[in-house]
């Protein structure tokens, strides 16, 4: 490295002449943009931007010019300077760009293999029927209460108006808690969390029931021997049927959908009078087909008992039947499952196997 | 209940060319159900046939077929010249000389069933000869093929003869469902007035003019004594008794074919003409009927309960030991004749000599009817109709039908005698305010149509004030109330009127705690991959035994059923696994080997003796105590959450291999469902649980010590006794326990941001010692600016040393106020480690 000089003369000086300076600038824009990779652009900045390179010679050399020719030798090097660092950014960024899309190309997967590491599991989908039923229930500002599936004999009939000798307490398949004078039984029905609640909660009284029930029917594809039922009772003031009908309507258009035909037909139940049974348009024939299957040829598919509550039931329960009227009724879950979504064998609905479960999602 | 047309118009009017659905359709609306429409749906050579031959021929399936030639008359095909037509027939009930029925080419059966000539096991089969129930028709008794000489006793048949009429195949009926209030609609009469009540059609009753024409009693008749020392429920056995004697009866006259086709149409078999005639008027009127042979009866009629140790021989033959609640009927009070209103003797059954027959019309007790038909297993179609209540006015007539068509058919002379034993007490009138219908329907009824329609379903109405007297008809003891005669004045205007309108509740508190917590805990567990299962809750002491449960302990946990739907399952399950592992086994089974599965379900959990629950009479509210004592008898029924597990946990894939499931998984998944409801569990190793494997169960438990369950893998005697997937591992957990821990509200605390500092530690303990503890004493130890502790190593083999393991925690340390120092975060390592030490005896690896 050479001291100052005042006799220098920076024409004379090679690093510093301006062909030269612009030949070294025209290089490194060269070497830079032949560069194809970033490891090949490091190389390229060492050489011409490097302690080594003309345009660092030419800087050094600026020190040692006379005070006089600093001034226009310093401009002319760190024009050429700046020229060759803005392209070397320039191509930095360039090939950088080009590298990271070349990465995510390369890390490119494929998107359409299994993802199934760890399943999902479900909720069963009468479960899942009777939490709608529920939250419809509490949507119209009804509670949900329950009860033991084993029951007192006085809760499951007694009650409820069965009378010990009465004709329907026999039709009710009951399967009986030994010994035989244990006054207990499986209930046959959710009822008998009607006159729970009335005695528990009193009136004004809104209260739907959902539950396991029991028959001694031998299982097949229309028989369990335990199934789900939908309890609902209302006592108040100024009840009538109207209510009952209204009521069944939301719910009937809520599970079945927006049209669906409902019909009440008087029957005979000990724990309502007047008595109804609800029936529902036919799923499968709409009462177009007097040999359809689902409905035996009537067009209407049985859904539940309902009615206005026995006088007895709310006098054994100590509500005043001369002040307050009430509606109750009780539908199958399982059964409005399988209208809703076509289970055909009730079988399905009790075996446990995950693949039935499997079709519904979380949702019914 | 079938209901013939042509025999409803007899009583009803009904517009000509009425089908059975419409029919249907008007009696549904008064609340009839409707069961089914028959007739009409046979067509085509439908004839009677005579087997000439019939050769047995052995298949190669093992089968016997019959090939048969049958006379069919002229109605065979004219082309072959003969009347003999070959068919082969695979039922064995009939031979040669019998007469069939034959379903011919181009006829159709029930379901559009066609029959054509075919060519079948090695013959042309040009035809069918038929059974019942391929006609559509009830069982006659026969076994299958249908032998029409037994079938239409004292019929002429005809080889070739049309038998779509003679089966009664040609008019429609309507088959109904009786509702237990409704018992006159066993009869047409009763049906006849519900159809005219629903269309406004003309009815006549027919009992009317029988009773008309019924003789006035008189005291020649048979002599009759009802003689009740132990009536039911304060209610007299038999309060009606009508007798008459019909003599010199040719029992052997045929039946006319107008009765057994009517008898066949609605689905009952024409016997011979007394059986026949008693059935006709039951069905027509709804009064059971019962014929004696007079020739066998000694002495008076008495009527009383059964004696200890007595004996009756029934109709069906056989012996019967009576209750002494059955009501007899006796002659001269010793020998009995039959159990009321349910079956009569073999003793007294009429029979093919009987020439002079006593008739009986009755009405007897419904409870004491029920409860021997119940008793003896024995519903027949007169305890049906007592059971239910039949008209006691009815008899006169009944009897009246009876008599006229013995005479007319049977070619008998009636005594002029008539016993009619009558201690009825009429109808008690109902205090009616005509408004509750309008109150309980919603519909605005005036009173005029309210008096109308109670006139119209019979009954006698004052209407005098605001509260009138309502006497129902003797034909109606099902009507006692104000509601029950609102029903009637509902469902006659038709509750399609009734409109919808939704009730206004006061407002609700929304879901429970309890209801909310088993909705989070069963989703938690599908989001972790567990599918959602119920079972019927029945077990047996063997599967408590597989289970490794004590026999006997378990009994006594839990209660048996009386009429178990299997002998083999009669006790009710004390844990949800008992009735899970049969689902694991039907999955694994059918292929699906990766398999996890979850039950929220009732199980009984007795602690003390079961108790007897007392009851109480209907419509009175029970004292508090007997109220108390009921509630109390119920036996406890905790819910519980039961977890199984078998398979991968992890599927295996393209990922790599799949990880089986482990113990961890189940206490893993209840360990889930406690952090999803915020509850702190307790786990520690448990070696007496069964089902589980005595060194891979977690007890759990709550802070304060209560037990709420436990999880792990299943004992490999349990898995091998009740063939589940090796290493099946499981939970069972009482819901009810865990979620009453639950519910209050959650406190929160500011989240720190300063900067966490981590420290490692790694500590050498004896193997036995548990991680929970050392984790526990690390956490003690190392005090409150402690935010994380992970165990992120566990090893055992040299470098620990024999008969220890080595146990790396990552603990991470945090304040809210400062950043801290190496010297604050090394002092509470230190004390951390220097618990664990106290604690465990852990020695810290440098």
């Amino acid at each position: 490295m050479s001291g100052p000089n005042t006799s220098y003369d920076p024409v004379e000086v090679a690093a510093l002449d301006p062909a030269q300076l612009e030949q070294a600038v025209t290089d490194a824009l060269a070497a830079f943009d032949a560069a194809r990779t970033l490891d090949e652009l490091k190389a390229a900045r060492a050489a011409h931007q490097g302690d080594k390179s003309p345009l660092a010679l030419a800087n050094r050399e600026i020190g040692a010019l006379p005070p006089s020719a600093k001034a226009e030798a310093g401009k002319r090097v760190g024009q050429a300077r700046g020229k060759v660092g803005q392209a070397l950014k320039e191509r930095q960024a360039q090939l950088e760009a080009e590298r990271d899309e070349r990465i995510l190309v390369e890390e490119a997967v494929d998107v359409t293999l299994p993802t199934d590491r760890q399943p999902l599991g479900r909720r069963h989908p009468v479960e899942l029927m009777a939490q709608r039923v529920a939250d419809l229930l509490v949507g119209m500002g009804w509670e949900i209460a329950e009860g033991p599936e084993i029951e007192a004999e006085w809760f499951n009939f007694d009650a409820l108006n069965f009378d010990e000798d009465h004709p329907a307490r026999q039709m009710q398949d009951t399967f009986y808690i030994a010994p035989e004078d244990s006054g207990l039984v499986l209930r046959t029905h959710t009822s008998p969390v009607q006159s729970r609640s009335l005695l528990e909660r009193g009136v004004p009284l809104y209260v739907g029931a959902i539950g396991r029930v029991y028959r001694t029917d031998d299982l097949d594809a229309t028989h369990m021997p335990a199934f789900h039922q939908i309890e609902g009772i209302a006592v108040d003031e100024g009840i009538t049927m109207a209510h009952l009908k209204g009521t069944l309507d939301r719910l009937a258009t809520e599970l079945f959908g927006e049209g669906i035909i409902t019909r009440l037909r008087p029957s005979f139940f000990p724990f309502t009078e007047p008595s109804a049974e609800m029936d529902l348009r036919c799923f499968v024939c709409r009462g177009a087909d007097p040999d359809c299957r689902a409905c035996s040829g009537t067009g209407w598919i049985e859904w539940g008992g309902c009615g206005m509550v026995n006088r007895n039931v709310l006098t054994a329960a100590g509500v005043d039947p001369d002040r307050y009227s009430g509606f109750a009724f009780g539908m199958g879950i399982d059964r409005a499952l399988m209208f809703r979504s076509g289970v055909s064998d009730m079988r399905e609905l009790i075996e446990g196997d995950v693949r039935f479960d499997a079709q519904f999602g979380l949702e019914v | 209940m079938r209901i013939p047309l042509d025999w409803l118009g007899e009583y009803v009017e009904l517009p000509a060319d009425v089908s059975g659905a419409a029919v249907a359709e008007a009696l549904v609306r008064v609340g009839l159900e409707e069961e089914g429409l028959h007739g009409g749906e046979v067509t085509g050579p439908l004839v009677v046939g005579k087997v000439l031959t019939m050769e047995p021929e052995p298949q190669k399936n093992g089968k016997t077929i019959n090939w048969c030639t049958v006379d069919v008359g002229n109605s065979a095909d004219s082309a072959k010249g003969s009347d003999h037509q070959g068919i082969v027939c695979g039922a064995h009930n009939f031979g040669p000389g019998d007469l069939v029925v034959v379903a011919l080419p181009g006829a159709e059966l029930p379901g559009g069933f066609a029959i054509s000539a075919r060519k079948t096991y090695g013959h042309v089969s040009a035809g069918m000869i038929c059974a019942a129930d391929e006609l559509g028709l009830p069982d006659d008794g026969s076994g299958g093929i249908i032998r029409l000489a037994e079938r239409l006793p004292g019929v002429d048949l005809t080889p070739g003869q049309d038998a779509i009429p003679l089966l009664g195949l040609d008019g429609e009926t309507v088959e109904i469902n009786v509702t237990p209030d409704r018992g006159y609609c066993f009869s047409l009469r009763g049906v006849a007035r519900e159809y005219g009540l629903s269309t406004g059609a003309s009815f006549t009753d027919p009992a009317l003019a029988l009773t008309d024409a019924a003789p006035a009693a008189n005291d020649v008749g048979h002599p009759v004594e009802v003689r009740d020392d132990a009536p039911l429920r304060d209610q007299v056995g038999c309060d009606r008794f009508v007798a008459r004697v019909v003599r010199g009866i040719d029992v052997s006259a045929p039946t006319p074919a107008w009765m057994a086709t009517r008898l066949t149409e609605a689905g009952m078999r024409p016997i011979s003409l007394p059986v026949d005639v008693t059935n006709y008027v039951m069905l027509a009127l709804g009064q059971p009927l019962h014929a004696y042979d007079l020739a066998t009866i000694d002495g008076p009629i008495v009527v009383r309960r059964a004696r200890p140790g007595e004996k009756l021989k029934t109709l069906d033959g056989n012996e019967r030991s009576l209750f002494d609640e059955d009501l007899l009927i006796t002659d001269g009070g010793e020998r009995g004749l039959g159990i009321a209103g349910v079956m009569g003797g073999s003793d007294s059954e009429v029979t093919d000599s009987t020439t002079d027959v006593l008739i009986e019309g009755a009405h007897f007790d419904p409870i004491t009817v029920a409860r021997s038909a119940r008793r003896h297993k024995l519903p027949s179609e007169a305890s049906r109709r007592f059971e239910r209540g039949v008209d006691p006015q009815l008899a006169p007539a009944a009897v009246e039908l009876v008599v006229q068509l013995l005479v007319e058919l049977g070619g008998g002379t009636v005594d002029a005698g008539v016993t009619d034993l009558n201690d009825v007490s009429g109808s008690e009138a109902i205090v009616f305010d005509p408004q509750l219908a309008s109150r309980l329907v919603g519909i605005d009824y005036p009173d005029d149509q309210v008096a109308d329609v109670l006139h119209r379903i019979g009954c006698t109405v004052e209407t005098t004030g605001t509260r009138w007297r309502v006497t129902p008809p003797s034909w109606r003891p099902d009507l006692h109330t104000g509601p029950d005669l609102v029903e009637e004045v509902a469902r006659t205007v038709g509750y399609e009127q009734i409109p919808s309108i939704l009730p206004t509740p006061p407002g609700g508190r929304g879901l429970t705690h309890d209801q909310h917590a088993r909705r989070i805990i069963a989703n938690t567990l599908a989001a972790r991959g567990f599918s959602e299962i119920w079972s019927a809750p029945f077990v047996s002491d063997e599967r408590h035994a597989a289970l490794g449960y004590p026999v006997e302990a378990a009994r006594a946990r839990t209660v048996s059923l009386v009429n178990p739907l299997s002998d083999e399952q009669p006790l009710m399950r004390i844990s949800v696994l008992s009735t899970m592992v049969d689902a694991l086994k039907r999955n694994v089974g059918r292929g699906v080997k990766d398999v996890a599965l979850f039950e929220l379900g009732l199980v009984v959990a007795l602690e003390d003796e079961q108790r007897q629950a007392p009851t109480s009479p209907v419509g009175v509210l029970p004292a508090p105590e007997l109220l108390e004592q009921i509630r109390a008898a119920v036996p406890p029924q905790p819910r519980h959450l039961g977890i199984l597990m078998a398979g991968d946990a992890a599927h295996a894939g393209w990922w790599g291999k799949g990880r089986p499931a482990d113990w961890s998984d189940a206490v893993d998944a209840v360990r889930s469902i406690a952090e999803a409801l915020v509850i702190p569990l307790t786990v520690e190793a448990d070696g007496d649980a069964m089902p589980f494997h005595p060194g891979r169960c977690a007890k759990l438990t709550l802070a304060d010590g209560t037990l709420i369950g436990h999880a792990g893998e299943l004992h490999p005697k349990v898995v091998q006794a009740l063939g589940l997937p090796p290493r099946t591992v499981g939970a069972e957990v009482d819901l009810d326990a865990l979620i009453a821990a639950s519910g209050s509200p959650i406190t929160s605390r500011p989240i720190a941001n300063l900067p966490l500092a981590s420290s490692d530690v790694a500590l050498v303990v004896d193997a036995g010692v548990p991680a929970a503890r050392v984790e526990a004493a690390l956490r003690d130890g190392a005090g409150p600016l402690l935010e994380s502790i992970a165990l992120f190593d566990s090893y055992t083999g040299d470098q620990a040393g024999e008969g220890k393991k080595s146990l790396a925690y990552r603990m991470g340390f945090r304040s809210a106020d400062k950043t801290l120092t190496t010297d604050e975060v090394n002092a509470a390592r230190d004390s951390a480690v220097q618990a664990a030490a106290e604690a465990t005896g852990a020695v810290q690896r440098v």
